[in-house]
């Protein structure tokens, strides 16, 4: 939870220096989701991501170096470049993507829930997606599809209360719950803040799908401290106050999960510790991606396809 | 070599290709029963591999995607060929995309099947589009298969292919019957039907049967060579210039709507590289720019029809008259 809490404060910085280019989505807030779920998941396991996507790739095992390597489009990221913050992935984790398409990729989970490993494991598959996916048909579909034929399916929402600036209670009637179990999923509703009782809801919700069960729902009620993209904060935006945002940072995951760990028996070195590894790494990673050269403009049609293919330039 | 109709082509195509690959899964709407004939008896001679799936044309080519990225290899009917649209994203903004985005990282092997594709009397507006060069545009593989041969030929190509790739066999060539050589084909090669040396006329689908038919009736006067495109991406640029060398005169018949259609490019490209082959202009025979209405005599006023073949070629007539002159 430190890893993504610095790297994404990291993220922030790079991107208003100019050495990130375009948006990022940061998820400083919602990190007890990603580790809690995460830590629920066996190796052949699959997830899907969202446009928020850094945290579920750090809770399942991806290389901070690369990762920033590719947010800052060098050949040495995890995408060679080629994908950025919106679709950074490392498949080789079983990590389909983050996704710039709401909802969009959780049908990818369906299918890598109903194909076997090559010995034959079953796999479960996670789709993350967050309340405002709640109203997009792909989802919709894919949450009935999941319980029509009993795939090993969690969808867990990352329910922050706002689809960017619009509140979710402007756009549903029922509660994710409620919406998810008149599709004949069973579900609960999680502390997303809480990252000891994620991981508890995940466990049930993987062991569930697992055991040939079905899919689970999981609402995991959390919240975005920073805004919905890093250029927000210039936007003067007033769809939350700022009572609201204290409130919520009065729950910081981290602080929370902090104080468990004291009374678990964890002591203030242990933790400073933790904090001090997790900024050398950071560091290190950092000039490692810096270091990374940037892709060949002649490369830029390479990996459009698997087999070979002829394609055209603008000019011939 | 054997003789069957194309519809049946497309049947041992996907068999044969389900019965060595154990990857091989196929998902879509009424495909136990097989409404479209394609899947006809493989539910039962390969339990689980053939799945009927809710109306949910994004949430099951996303399931393709993801299962193809997992390992498998499957291939997806669309009932309709109109429904493309509501799965759109998924096709052309996801799997398509994946490989590029993920940097080589996946593979996205998943053939996107359009059994009875474009008008056929009477289906009206929503569902007698023939909608190839929309996923051309965006870059997918893209077939249509003119011949039994090509639907058996290409539809194994494109089931073997590590990429996505979409088959759009026309509704007026399903009953056609033809010789099928049970070889694998290759994505990106059409094929002269007919040599000729006075115009070349690439066609698509259906079209090439109506442009080989007009090509026998004007063959006093014009001696009319017949490109099959099959593939419209990539396209055989190679045969096209060949053909371009030998005639000098390009027709191009095509089934989508004349803005930014297959034909468009085809000219557009001939026009910038070819031009010094060319001793005429280029034409274009498309579908007019609209939709398709109801009543069968205004669904075959926008459609390209073999009078109309008849009717661009003749352009061509008045220019070798005047040639000659």
């Amino acid at each position: 939870m430190r890893l993504i809490r610095a790297f994404e404060e990291l993220v922030v910085q790079l991107v208003n220096r100019n050495e990130i280019a375009g948006v990022t989505h940061e998820y400083i807030g919602q990190e007890a989701v990603a580790v809690g779920v995460c830590s629920a998941l066996e190796a052949q396991d699959v997830l899907t991501s969202t446009h928020r996507g850094h945290g579920h790739l750090l809770a399942r095992g991806a290389d901070p170096e690369r990762m920033l390597a590719e947010l800052l489009g060098r050949e040495t990221g995890l995408n060679r470049g080629r994908g950025g913050s919106m679709h950074i992935a490392d498949v080789s984790l079983g990590i389909y993507g983050a996704n710039g398409m709401v909802g969009a990729g959780a049908p990818f989970a369906l299918g890598a829930s109903g194909t076997r490993t090559p010995d034959g494991t079953p796999r479960v598959a996670v789709a993350f997606f967050g309340d405002g996916a709640l109203n997009q048909g792909v989802l919709l579909e894919s949450m009935n599809l999941a319980a029509a034929w009993q795939l090993p399916v969690v969808f867990c929402c990352e329910n922050n209360g706002y689809a960017v600036t619009t509140p979710s209670s402007d756009s549903m009637t029922v509660s994710p719950v409620e919406r998810a179990a008149g599709l004949g999923l069973p579900g609960r509703e999680v502390d997303g803040m809480d990252v000891l009782a994620v991981a508890e809801a995940a466990r049930f919700a993987v062991d569930h799908a697992r055991n040939s069960n079905g899919p689970y729902f999981l609402d995991c009620r959390c919240y975005r401290f920073v805004g919905h993209h890093t250029a927000e904060g210039t936007m003067n935006l007033t769809y939350r106050t700022e009572e609201e945002i204290e409130h919520w940072r009065g729950r910081d995951p981290l602080a929370l999960a902090s104080q468990g760990a004291m009374q678990a028996g964890a002591s203030r070195i242990d933790l400073d510790a933790i904090d001090s590894q997790v900024n050398a790494r950071l560091k290190a990673a950092l000039l490692g991606a810096q270091a990374g050269p940037v892709p060949a403009p002649e490369s830029a049609l390479d990996y459009s396809y698997a087999s070979p293919t002829p394609v055209r330039w603008g000019l011939v | 070599m054997s003789t069957m109709r194309y519809q049946q082509a497309l049947a041992a195509a996907v068999r044969d290709e389900m019965r060595s690959d154990e990857s091989i899964i196929y998902i879509g709407e009424d495909v136990e029963q097989s409404l479209r004939g394609v899947s006809a008896g493989l539910a039962k001679e390969l339990p689980g591999r053939v799945r009927d799936t809710p109306i949910s044309e994004a949430a099951f080519t996303g399931y393709a995607t993801g299962a193809a990225m997992a390992g498998a290899r499957p291939i997806v009917e669309y009932q309709i060929p109109t429904l493309l649209y509501v799965a759109f994203d998924q096709i052309v903004n996801q799997a398509q995309k994946i490989r590029m985005m993920t940097g080589g990282q996946a593979r996205v092997p998943v053939t996107y099947l359009f059994p009875g594709s474009g008008a056929r009397l009477g289906l009206a507006g929503q569902h007698s589009d023939h909608p190839y060069a929309l996923l051309a545009h965006m870059g997918v593989k893209t077939i249509v298969p003119a011949t039994p041969e090509d639907a058996y030929s290409l539809v194994r190509a494109a089931i073997q292919d590590d990429d996505p790739v979409a088959v759009f066999a026309p509704a007026a060539c399903l009953h056609r019957k033809g010789e099928v050589s049970e070889t694998v084909g290759r994505i990106g090669a059409a094929h002269v039907e007919r040599e000729g040396s006075d115009v070349t006329v690439v066609a698509v689908g259906h079209l090439v049967h109506d442009t080989l038919r007009v090509a026998e009736d004007v063959a006093a006067e014009l001696d009319i060579e017949v490109i099959n495109a099959r593939s419209i991406f990539p396209f055989d640029w190679d045969t096209l210039r060949t053909s371009l060398a030998k005639t000098g005169r390009l027709l191009v018949v095509d089934d989508s709507n004349r803005m930014n259609g297959f034909a468009s490019e085809i000219v557009a490209t001939a026009a910038e590289e070819y031009s010094a082959l060319l001793d005429r202009p280029p034409i274009r025979l498309t579908r007019a720019e609209g939709a398709v209405p109801f009543a069968v005599e205004l669904e075959r006023a926008v459609v390209p029809s073999s009078k109309d073949i008849r009717t661009a070629l003749e352009r061509f007539m008045d220019q070798h008259a005047e040639k000659r002159e």
